[in-house]
């Protein structure tokens, strides 16, 4: 919700678990973000389930998801990935155990009309998900510049609605 | 002599990892292998040694769609192990948590993942576009499942607010108002659904099932009863291991279960609402019917109208709770560690899942058994797959490969539970 009890135009989703080692890194990026991004983008954190997230980014204009992944590169590397313009490598999946993943997620709030204009996924890459382990110091680290570049791209976007307005 | 085999390396829109391997000879099928390949998970050696306590949160971590059940089934058998008996309101909050679970297990299952076999389309995500109401339907009815689980446990999957004897906290009358909301219109989405699955084309084919179920003096089964079927069996729970054994398969990570002097047995949505239809209001009796469904009915393909009636059910169930709702003096009852054993069988959404403890004086595990309702429906399963292809002769290979894998789907088999699960392969000679 905004000052004005309208629905915020712009979601930011950490998802994740914090309970388990760098799964935590969403959560904890988007708690930074807090305070540093205008009032009128919603920021929420999610543990996982994925269908869930199309409620959540119904009558949004843009949405932007911070979660963990997994692809073979350095542990803290920030991959950004535009959900609707470019296909989900096999292997940047991002981390869910259910049946339904991000992507499918996309797909089915496409197939449905209930996608927002944007969709862009951070995907910080992770090194260790066990069970109550502390967040990697490599990947810690790197919610610097996923906050950075989250912001700007918060700004790009605000700026790119002010434009169409 | 015509040999040949149809293969499903990795069956999908199914929890977990397996595959099917079908054999036909001269056009009838001569086996039917469900290969569970996800490994063995060992939860019931790693449990030995740690607190009975400890138990509903360990056992929940098995399954990310039924957590619920294995807390419960757990708490049950800790408290009878040590005395206790949990009542009144907080056994009444069990049922809702439980509700919770069936409404998002079921919504996701009928909608998403079962639905489009009969309709038809690759998945869920293409079955959208010309379905919409139906899919916008499934995903709200699953959001207010979701919901329940929250308020009521804390989060939406691996709820932590279950403990043996009770709940960690209750929640005061005024939480459950946004739900109830939500629930009423969970109610006539699900009714929507039924009216939906009941026009799908269901396969012409019937089978002579055991059904296994609980059965309770007064409700539709979900935590309590007796372990019942369509002939003759009824015991208590206690009495399980007496009629029924597990047995190890070489291509499965997953045990068999059987019963003892019988074989092959059905559990699940199917059995529920065979061995229990005189326990379901009148209303969605009257659904039921309506819906083409007699009282007993053995047609596998039909669970899917079942699994909606049941989500009916599930919602009208929870708003009765939540509108009796007092909160109680405390959130759980005292409980004084004993040497003991414990059983503990409850209706997880696709079947019953009995759990038996042995703990020490001091309350640590010595031994825990664990049968989930994929382990116990996978012989049925295999028996359909065979049945299903000897009347489909007349289908193409790709065909037969979907019927297969819809026949498997019959049972929203959990395959994490089971590994102790899912590839198809079809071999004719």
């Amino acid at each position: 919700m905004t000052r004005d009890g309208s629905i915020a135009r712009m979601l930011v989703v950490g998802i994740g678990n914090p309970d388990r080692g760098d799964d935590g890194i969403g959560p904890l990026i988007v708690r930074r973000l807090l305070g540093l991004v205008s009032p009128d983008v919603a920021i929420i954190e999610r543990t996982g389930d994925a269908l869930a997230l199309i409620d959540d980014w119904a009558g949004r204009d843009a949405v932007i998801l911070v979660d963990a992944a997994v692809s073979g590169a350095t542990p803290g590397s920030v991959h950004r990935i535009d959900l609707l313009r470019d296909a989900l490598p096999p292997e940047l999946s991002l981390s869910s155990t259910h049946a339904f993943g991000v992507a499918q997620s996309v797909g089915l709030a496409g197939a449905l009309g209930l996608l927002p204009a944007h969709v862009i996924a951070f995907a910080i890459e992770g090194a260790n998900f066990d069970p109550g382990a502390p967040i990697s110091p490599g990947v810690a680290a790197a919610a610097d510049e996923a906050v950075t570049r989250i912001a700007a791209e918060l700004q790009r976007l605000e700026g790119e609605a002010a434009s169409h307005a | 002599m015509a040999t040949k085999t149809i293969r499903v390396d990795y069956i999908a829109r199914v929890e977990g990892e397996g595959a099917l391997e079908l054999h036909i000879k001269d056009g009838r099928a001569t086996s039917a292998k469900l290969a569970i390949f996800e490994p063995p998970r060992l939860f019931e050696a790693l449990l030995r040694g740690r607190g009975f306590a400890e138990a509903p949160d360990i056992t929940a971590r098995i399954c990310g769609i039924c957590p619920v059940a294995y807390q419960m089934s757990s708490v049950h058998a800790m408290e009878q192990a040590l005395g206790v008996t949990v009542d009144g309101q907080l056994r009444a909050l069990r049922r809702l948590l439980y509700c919770g679970e069936w409404i998002e297990s079921h919504a996701l299952h009928v909608v998403m993942l079962h639905a489009p076999d009969f309709l038809g389309f690759q998945d869920g995500i293409q079955m959208a576009a010309k379905h919409g109401d139906a899919v916008r339907g499934g995903l709200a009815l699953k959001k207010a499942g979701n919901e329940l689980m929250r308020v009521l446990g804390g989060r939406e999957i691996h709820p932590v607010n279950v403990r043996v004897g009770g709940f960690y906290r209750v929640p005061r009358r005024a939480e459950f108002a946004p739900i109830t909301e939500q629930l009423k219109r969970a109610r006539e989405l699900a009714v929507a659904t039924v009216r939906w699955v009941a026009a799908f084309p269901f396969p012409n084919y019937q089978r002579d099932y055991e059904f296994v179920s609980l059965r309770h003096p007064d409700e539709y089964p979900i935590n309590e009863g007796r372990i019942v079927s369509n002939r003759g069996l009824d015991i208590t729970v206690d009495e399980y291991d007496s009629e029924f054994e597990e047995r190890h398969v070489a291509h499965s990570t997953a045990l068999q279960s059987v019963l003892k002097r019988r074989g092959s047995y059905l559990v699940g949505p199917l059995a529920r609402y065979n061995l229990n239809f005189d326990r379901l209001p009148a209303d969605v009796q009257d659904m039921a019917r309506e819906s083409g469904l007699a009282p007993v009915c053995r047609n596998p393909f039909q669970s899917i109208i079942v699994r909606a009636l049941e989500l009916v059910y599930a919602c009208d169930e929870a708003l009765r709770i939540i509108a009796a709702y007092e909160p109680p003096d405390a959130p759980s009852v005292p409980l004084e560690p004993r040497a003991g054993i414990g059983h503990g069988c409850t209706e997880a959404p696709r079947g019953i899942l009995y759990h038996r403890y042995e703990i020490d004086d001091k309350g640590a595990i010595v031994t825990a058994r664990i049968s989930a309702p994929t382990s116990q429906n996978q012989l049925s399963i295999e028996e359909d797959l065979c049945e299903v292809a000897n009347q489909s002769s007349d289908l193409s290979d790709d065909a037969l490969r979907d019927r297969c894998e819809q026949t498997i789907r019959n049972y929203d088999p959990c395959i994490s539970c089971s590994c102790h699960f899912l590839k198809l392969a079809v071999h004719r000679e």
